[in-house]
Parts: structure tokens; C-alpha cells; sequence
């Protein structure tokens, strides 16, 4: 994104730094990530400084500073898929070098292990299941 | 001659999502469209029985019958066997209404849900829809915030406070502009209830947030929602929009000269937001760090301003409470515990899903009547109540009424309603090492007990399981225990020893190294 389309961006909450959080998630969607330099045009279209920006960027787990290789792949290591299994497709997941971000809860508790990747939600999701979630997805 | 359009319910729930409802629904479509049938695919919210999911309802003149679960691949035998007229198959469940996990319940909140096709304000306004609403306009705040008080409601976000006392301090605090706030950061492991309900039912939410304005004098409403549930968060902007053209939000509600008005506004991957001082400050853009309380919300939240803080279920349980009054729901309930809770079975359980019923009901009612027991097939070691931050609950207390106070009385919390099984495979050492790790990597940072406690206190566990002076390392770990508890700010850093400390004294065993 370019800096006025960032401008463009934040104009839409009005330039109000309490819309600061919707702003960097817009901004990730179209960018893949957070770059310093459009970390510096959302500074300067609402008025605040970059240390201010840094620190929530740095707070919240979705924010990510660098470009992702592949799409973003979130498994779920909380307790109820860890009680169907959940665990074990998190280690294959790591044992096949696939990139995966741990969750803390994707709210599909009854149909574990869940997964998501990007904005798709996946249940049941055993080993080889996961093998052909993504097989599907790289082929698609 | 024309045959009557069929309708048919395919849900856009996202647990039936995760397990191919999308797929169905195309299915079903493109075999309709060559043999010549007329179909009309209803994408309603889920009747909470997931274990069903994806769970294909069909119109008929005696009612809707079911089918679940249904893959792709049955629904050519489903057509060959003439399902549209509800005839049987070997997956056919019979009418829905009917299904014993389904008749048992007490559905108050949850009564639309899955019903209707949730954007559609005539199957709102036709299941009972906008009555609260109606019945608010027409009296004075507080009379409605009598009729909340009156009903018992209290809060479903687990500290169970009581819903009318937190409105009637907004009420009375004199300011220019109040807020209200529905908390949809569920992030408790094993809760889900929100999310069903905003995306199968999301006017309710709304209806109860402007029915919170009326009765305080707040005009702007927040629904802050996890950014993990981005089907939610698409339902509710739709509804949300839907609303303001309806002029059911906006400056002339229903033509009152009331006015209110919604944002939907996302999380970010932190759970310690579902903590309220910490959801304040995500609204406001900042990093979502707790505050010290007090001063409450109530009189000093959101930007300063008297501003309620309610969960997703207390919010949308006030229009029935308006609708139908404070003693039809105080009648629902047992104790100081009145009303109805939406009860989320998951973990290795084989009938998984959501069940609402009156305080009172026990666990083991929940776990095997409803439940069936374990997925897995082998016997349940134990049940974790109320999320990451409620008790490990043995079987020698499964016949616990669950309410508030009955939980509080063994050791336990209801939280959230969330229920996680555990087979007898489970490591309740390893169990409690990952409550310790889960405060670790949620903590806020801002108060030390909870922040470096939670390191501490998995260090520990890590050498009670490596079998290192055991004895003396439980003790350390109890006195960890202890300060986080009585000397952390919020409820993070406060109850993760609930887990830890419920599992050492019922399952011993587990910590010999």
C-alpha cells in the first residue's frame, strides 16, 4: 500500500486513534504484514507516535512485522482439542515443516482438533487430515 | 402443475463450516438444478447439536426433519431416497424439535438460533423478535432496569455479577455520553456459545445492547469481538448495517426519537481482552492492558465515560426478559442462580455442542445424558469447568448442581459455561504445567504475581514432573499458588492456580514425578 492509500485507510475511522487496531488489521490484509514504513504513515495520518504504534503492534498476536512465506496456518493448543488429540496433529504439523501459528481457542470445542487457515475454519483435523487440507490448498 | 418451492436448511455456522456444510450446500443445489427441483437453501445458524454437524433440515407439513451428519457424498442417496419430501434414510434423524439432546432443553436465549435465517428481520419479528425491544421503548429506564433486577439475571462472562445492579450505576451516573459494551472475546478453551449465537441469532444481540441504552441513557454501543471468529464478525457487521436501515439503530429508533448506534469493532489475538478494563483499552486502540479497579466502568470506562460492560449471553437473554417478563425467567433456576445458561460440551465427548438449561442441572447430566460419554470411548478421567481458569473436576463431584454458587462450594467455577472431557489418558501434571504456560503467554504483563508467577510456577512443574525433590517442590508451587491468587490484579493471573491447585489435590497421583 502506498501512503495515501494508507491515508485513505485511516480517513475512513476518521483519522481516530481508538480505531487504531482496525486500522493495522486493514492495513496487514492488503500488505501481508506491518512494514515500518507504513507503520510511519498510520503515525502520522492519526497524529501519534511510532513508539505508541510499536507498543500495541507488540502486544497483539496477530500482528505480524515481516512477510509470511505461505498462507497463515492457526492450530488450536488449548484444552478441548488437546483432549481429542490436538496435540498430536501440532507435532506433525512441526515434524513436516508445515509454518503454523499456535491459538489459543478457534471456538470449535466439540469438533476437535481445529484448525484454521486464513479465515477458513477446519474440524476434526487429525495428521492426515492435515496433510490434505493443505495438499488441497497449495493445489488450488 | 407447480410444485412448491422446498426449503431447505443447510447451517453457515462455523463449526459446521469446519466440517463441510459449504460443500453441502452447493451439492444439494447443483443435483436440484438437474433434476428440475425447486429448492430454496436456507443458510441458518446451528441448532447446537455439532456432533450432527453438517445437520441438513427439510421443510415438510408435520415439521422439519433431520439429516446428519451429512458428507458430500450422500446426498445423491439422499435425493434417491427423496429426502425433500422427509422420507427416511439411514441418516435421517426424524423431526428436529424431536431429537431428545434437543426436547431437553430450556431454550430462552438461544430460541431462534438455528431456526431462523439469522439476517432475515421477518423470521425475527415472526419467533418473538423486537417485543423487548417494543416493551422498553414504551417505559422508563427504570422500570426496565426493575424488570432486569427482578429477573435475577447475572452475568454469563463467569463473575456472575448482577446484571440490573451494573445498570442501575450507569443509570445514575450523570454524564454526557455512556457506552455500551457487549463482550464477544470468548477466549476461554471450550466456549463457543457467543459465537453461535452471533452468527445464528445476531439481532438478539443487538436488540438487548439498544434495550442496555435505553435503560442507562448510553447512545453508543461497542460489540468487541475475537478476531478468531471472523464468521461472527461478518454476521454482526451484516446486522449491524441491516439495523441502521431498518432505523432500528441510529438517531429514531422504531421512531421513538431515541437514539442509539452499534460498532463492530475487532480483537487481536489476546485473551486477556476478554478481561473488561483490558477490552476498554483495546477499544480505545491501545495495547489491551487490565487497569486497576476501581474506579469501575460503570461510572469511569470507555474514554472516561459510564460505560457497561456485559457478556454476549447477558445482553441477548434481556429481550426475552422484557418480552416476557422478570417472573417468567426468575422461574427458570435455582438459588441466587435464576434463568437459563448455555452450557458448551466439548473436548472428547461423543454428543459435542451446546445445551441451555436451568441452573441446576448436574454435571453428570450434562456429560452422559447430553454428552454420551466420551468420543473416544474410553471412561472420562475428568471435566474442566468455566475455561483455561476453572477446575479440573473429579468424578466423585459430578453430581454437582451447576450453578454459581453450588460450583463455588466444591472448588469450582462456572465461568463461561464451558465444559472440556478428558479421557483417562490425560496427564493432570501436564495439565496443570499448561495452565501456568497458558498465563505465561497471555498474562498483560502489568502486575508481577501473575506476570513472572506463571513462569515461576511452570518451572516448577516442570521439576515436579522430572521427578525433582517433589515434596518440596509442591510446597514452593502452593505458595505460588497462593500469591497469584491473592495478590494478582484481574482474574488471569487470580484463578490460573484454580486448575492447577484442583488438580493436584484430585488427581495426587499425577504429581509423584
Amino acid at each position: 500500500m502506498k501512503a495515501n492509500q494508507i491515508a485513505n485507510v485511516c480517513a475512513e475511522y476518521n483519522n481516530q486513534p481508538e480505531a487504531l487496531i482496525e486500522i493495522l488489521h486493514d492495513v496487514q490484509h492488503e500488505n501481508g504484514f506491518l512494514s515500518n514504513t507504513a507503520l510511519i504513515d498510520v503515525a502520522n495520518a492519526l497524529n501519534i507516535s511510532r513508539a505508541e504504534i510499536h507498543g500495541v503492534v507488540s502486544f497483539y498476536d496477530d500482528f505480524r512485522r515481516e512477510p509470511a512465506i505461505g498462507p497463515c496456518i492457526k492450530i488450536c493448543r488449548a484444552e478441548a482439542c488437546q483432549a481429542v488429540g490436538g496435540e498430536k496433529t501440532a507435532a506433525h504439523a512441526k515434524n513436516k515443516k508445515i509454518e503454523t501459528h499456535d491459538v489459543y481457542c478457534l471456538g470449535n470445542c466439540a469438533l476437535g482438533p481445529a484448525v484454521m487457515i486464513d479465515d477458513k475454519l477446519y474440524g476434526r483435523v487429525t495428521p492426515k487430515k492435515l496433510d490434505a487440507i493443505v495438499k488441497q490448498r497449495s493445489a488450488s | 402443475m407447480t410444485k412448491n418451492t422446498i426449503k431447505i436448511f443447510v447451517p453457515c455456522d462455523a463449526a459446521a463450516l469446519s466440517v463441510g456444510a459449504n460443500d453441502i450446500a452447493n451439492e444439494i443445489k447443483k443435483i436440484a438444478r438437474k433434476i428440475g427441483e425447486h429448492i430454496q437453501i436456507i443458510r441458518n445458524g446451528s441448532r447446537g447439536m455439532l456432533w450432527l454437524e453438517p445437520l441438513v433440515e427439510v421443510e415438510t407439513k408435520a415439521g422439519r426433519i433431520a439429516y446428519g451428519p451429512v458428507q458430500a457424498g450422500d446426498i445423491q442417496s439422499l435425493f434417491d431416497a427423496d429426502f425433500l419430501s422427509g422420507k427416511p434414510h439411514e441418516l435421517c434423524l426424524g423431526l428436529t424439535e424431536k431429537i431428545p439432546y434437543f426436547a431437553k432443553q430450556e431454550r430462552l436465549t438461544f430460541s431462534r438460533c438455528g431456526l431462523i435465517d439469522p439476517v432475515s428481520m421477518a423470521d425475527y419479528a415472526l419467533h418473538g423478535g423486537l417485543s423487548g425491544l417494543r416493551k422498553a421503548l414504551a417505559t422508563t429506564p427504570e422500570n426496565i432496569i426493575d424488570i432486569v433486577t427482578k429477573s435475577g439475571l447475572r452475568g454469563r462472562g463467569g463473575a456472575g455479577f448482577p446484571t440490573g445492579i451494573k445498570w442501575k450505576t450507569a443509570l445514575e451516573a450523570v454524564a454526557d455520553q455512556k457506552y455500551i459494551c457487549a463482550n464477544a472475546d470468548e477466549g476461554d478453551s471450550g466456549t463457543f456459545a457467543d459465537r453461535m449465537l452471533m452468527e445464528g441469532d445476531p439481532f438478539v444481540l443487538l436488540e438487548g445492547m439498544v434495550i442496555a441504552g435505553l435503560a442507562t441513557g448510553a447512545t453508543i454501543g461497542y460489540i468487541y469481538i475475537r478476531s478468531e471468529y471472523p464468521h461472527a464478525i461478518n454476521t454482526m457487521r451484516r446486522a449491524v448495517e441491516f439495523w441502521r436501515k431498518s432505523d432500528l439503530l441510529g438517531a429514531n429508533i422504531l421512531g421513538s426519537g431515541k437514539a442509539f448506534d452499534i460498532h463492530v469493532r475487532r480483537g487481536a489475538g489476546a485473551y486477556i481482552c476478554g478481561e473488561e478494563t483490558s477490552m476498554l483499552e483495546s477499544l480505545e486502540g491501545k495495547r489491551g492492558q487490565i487497569k486497576v479497579k476501581p474506579p469501575i466502568p460503570a461510572i469511569e470506562g470507555l474514554f472516561g465515560k459510564p460505560t457497561i460492560i456485559n457478556n454476549v449471553l447477558s445482553l441477548a437473554s434481556v429481550p426475552i426478559i422484557l418480552d416476557k417478563g422478570a417472573g417468567f425467567y426468575q422461574n427458570y433456576g435455582q438459588g441466587r442462580a435464576r434463568g437459563t445458561q448455555p452450557f458448551q460440551l466439548g473436548g472428547d465427548i461423543k454428543h459435542g455442542g451446546m445445551v441451555e438449561k436451568a441452573f441446576g442441572v448436574t454435571l453428570r447430566e450434562l456429560v452422559e445424558d447430553f454428552g454420551g460419554g466420551t468420543l473416544s470411548g474410553k471412561p472420562i478421567r475428568s471435566v474442566q469447568a468455566g475455561g483455561p481458569l476453572g477446575a479440573y473436576i473429579p468424578h466423585s463431584d459430578f453430581d454437582v448442581e451447576m450453578d454459581y454458587e453450588k460450583l463455588a462450594e466444591t472448588g469450582a467455577m462456572l465461568g463461561h459455561g464451558g465444559i472440556v472431557v478428558f479421557n483417562e489418558n490425560v496427564d493432570m501434571a501436564r495439565q496443570a504445567r499448561f495452565a501456568m504456560k497458558f498465563c505465561e503467554i497471555e498474562s498483560c504483563g502489568k502486575c508481577t504475581p501473575c506476570r513472572i508467577g506463571s513462569v515461576r510456577g511452570k518451572e516448577t512443574l516442570d521439576k515436579i514432573i522430572a521427578g525433582e525433590d517433589v515434596t518440596a517442590n509442591l510446597e514452593l508451587l502452593e505458595d505460588i499458588c497462593e500469591l497469584m491468587t491473592e495478590g494478582s490484579l484481574c482474574a488471569m493471573g487470580g484463578l490460573t492456580p484454580m486448575p492447577v491447585r484442583s488438580a493436584i489435590k484430585h488427581f495426587g497421583e499425577d504429581f509423584k514425578g
